[in-house]
């Protein structure tokens, strides 16, 4: 994370404001103030609620009362089988998402890189067109794809004999998945794709000259010299996963198949919002913030590893 | 999500950079020369190749492409068509009729929340914008006490996605009286410090130390340099941070859901997600949905896929690059 400091034959002519030492200040003075506002004490602010409760008073007469119950929240939340449910059910999801995801994206991307691909950018504009349309509008425009009274595909699939729902309970994760894979298989090509354009060509001429084909090269030289890349949307896709929301909560308006709390996400909005339970909300909204932390770390790590082990290699 | 997701990606690529300040490389990389497969493997060989892998890429294409082709489709049809005629054909042609009916349901409330989704997006990022090109260019050109603090700050917290802590949110928004109310939208969507990051990676390669000598010399101030010079050097970069911005706030839909409870300042991501909601009781609103679900999509398509230059240059400053 530190590798980002200047390079260092800059920073003997860099300033520290030309004699008015409180100038730089100013400059980082917005950020730093909107960071402690809306980043800081939000966490702050979760972490603290976590650690109350609202109790009626009485018979329910004269409102609430705020009382410390120190852990209980969290207790509460752990015990709560929807919500260990929800989290065992984006597990399940991700294992299978992202890397189907990631295997399109990186075939995707390997192709548009060689030279076997004829009208590359309309190829690479279609895979990408998905992501210019937002997260919401994707979920409501495959909800209506989904439901057999409009569904052109369940219309299609029914003519020849499959009569699929794509709404029912066990298939109805998977469909969501595909909104996912829909939306984000695009950036991530791209992603893939600028990291492939920046290796040498040479590096392959050689191999060539070896007598490797195509696609050896690709699964034995491109993709371990793009494998920070593709680790890394591997991991940005898997924090994504945990903090599935948009396209389950949207979806839920077209099945009763998606409960309320059917992702993290979904039980913290719903406590929110249909528990009235502002309190039990901020100690999940922590549990989840722990959650993507220790995961983040875990696959930092496993790149860390990876990378070296790649480096040492070659 | 979706510049959640970006985000974390270029955060995490970077000490793999091997020189974050460099330029970002050219939008075009030089054609390579035909020959470089076809001589190794023999012309025909490699002409059949290209034919069986472009004919592949087809079936992906075609996901990619056909639940857009149906919106549009399904866009020019009467409620009954949409239910009872095959969705990839034309019926009669009614896209008129439903933009007029999406103009007018509800007093035109649609147009109050596009109007609300350009207001958000638009004056959210060129403030976005600003706020990280002031901070990415003092931290670029300065040295100061916590400079390497701050960079921390920025790399560290980009691992924390925007909708964890949308609930805290909401509830300090609410503390501070600022739920129901533009500004509980568009301040906490400032905090964007992917951007951040991308303005300091731009200021280092495209701020020239000797022009801001050259500048104090003449007696310029601090602010006017900024205003007056890095802002224009910068601003390839401050374009990709305008437009990420702009994505993430016109996507933006938890926290909105959340902290807005009054139809008039809610954006369009809200107002379609309550029509589709609501349309299990009013039938007429699912033509409405599809409708203006495409007309939402139009402009944000035609302003992402157009500035492409910027933003993939974007992505691969962000250190994107193996």
């Amino acid at each position: 994370m530190t590798a980002v400091t200047a390079r260092p034959t800059a920073s003997r002519r860099r300033f520290t404001g030309a004699g008015k030492p409180w100038v730089p200040y100013l400059f980082v003075a917005p950020f730093v103030l909107l960071f402690l506002v809306f980043l800081v004490s939000p966490i702050i602010v979760a972490v603290w609620n976590s650690l109350f409760s609202q109790q009626s008073s009485g018979l329910g007469f004269g409102g609430t009362t705020t009382a410390f119950v120190g852990l209980d929240n969290f207790a509460r939340a752990l015990s709560d089988q929807d919500f260990l449910v929800s989290f065992g059910r984006v597990a399940l999801y991700g294992l299978v998402q992202v890397p189907v995801m990631m295997f399109i994206a990186a075939t995707l991307a390997l192709l548009f890189d060689s030279a076997l691909v004829r009208g590359r950018r309309f190829f690479q504009f279609a895979a990408f067109l998905p992501y210019a349309v937002p997260g919401v509008i994707a979920a409501l425009l495959w909800g209506f794809l989904y439901q057999p009274s409009v569904s052109p595909l369940i219309q299609a699939l029914s003519s020849i004999g499959v009569d699929a729902n794509l709404l029912a309970p066990g298939t109805v994760l998977w469909s969501i998945a595909n909104v996912s894979i829909w939306s984000y298989t695009g950036i991530n090509m791209i992603i893939m794709f600028a990291a492939l354009q920046a290796i040498p060509r040479e590096i392959y001429e050689a191999a060539r000259i070896d007598g490797a084909s195509d696609l050896r090269i690709a699964v034995g030289i491109k993709l371990p010299m793009i494998a920070p890349a593709v680790l890394l949307t591997t991991l940005s896709s898997i924090i994504g996963t945990l903090q599935l929301f948009n396209e389950p909560q949207v979806l839920k308006n077209v099945t009763a198949n998606i409960s309320s709390d059917y992702t993290p996400n979904m039980a913290i909005y719903a406590a929110s919002t249909l528990g009235k339970d502002p309190n039990l909300a901020s100690a999940m909204a922590v549990i989840l913030g722990v959650a993507t932390l220790i995961v983040s770390v875990v696959v930092l790590r496993l790149n860390n590893r990876t990378t070296k082990r790649a480096s040492d290699g070659l | 999500m979706a510049s959640d997701t970006l985000s974390v990606t270029a955060a995490t690529t970077m000490p793999d950079a091997p020189e974050p300040g460099a330029a970002p490389r050219a939008p075009k990389p030089p054609k390579r020369p035909r020959g470089a497969t076809t001589f190794v493997n023999g012309d025909r060989v490699s002409r059949v190749g290209m034919v069986i892998t472009t004919a592949a890429l087809l079936i992906p294409t075609a996901y990619f492409l056909v639940p857009v082709l149906w919106l549009v489709v399904a866009s020019t049809k009467s409620t009954g068509d949409l239910f009872s005629t095959p969705g990839f054909a034309f019926a009669d042609f009614h896209l008129w009729d439903n933009l007029v009916a999406l103009s007018t349901y509800d007093d035109g409330i649609y147009w109050r929340w596009a109007f609300n989704s350009v207001i958000y997006s638009v004056i959210g990022s060129a403030l976005t914008a600003f706020v990280c090109a002031l901070t990415g260019y003092a931290l670029a050109v300065y040295r100061f006490r916590g400079r390497n603090v701050l960079i921390g700050i920025v790399l560290g917290s980009m691992l924390i996605p925007g909708t964890v802590i949308a609930q805290p949110t909401y509830v300090l928004l609410v503390n501070l009286g600022l739920n129901n109310t533009y500004w509980g939208i568009l301040l906490p969507a400032l905090v964007f410090p992917f951007g951040v990051l991308l303005s300091f990676i731009y200021a280092q390669s495209s701020v020239p130390i000797e022009l801001i000598e050259a500048a104090r010399l003449d007696g310029a101030g601090e602010f006017r340099i900024f205003a007056g010079m890095g802002l224009r050097l910068m601003s390839t970069g401050l374009v990709t941070v305008l437009l990420f911005a702009f994505l993430g706030s016109w996507n933006s839909y938890l926290l909105p859901l959340l902290v807005l409870t009054d139809q008039e300042l809610m954006p369009l991501t809200v107002g379609l997600t309550g029509w589709s909601q609501a349309s299990i009781t009013i039938p007429g609103l699912q033509v409405l949905t599809v409708v203006g679900s495409l007309v939402s999509v139009i402009p944000i398509a035609i302003v992402f896929l157009s500035l492409q230059r910027y933003w993939k240059s974007g992505l691969t400053a962000g250190g994107v690059r193996g």
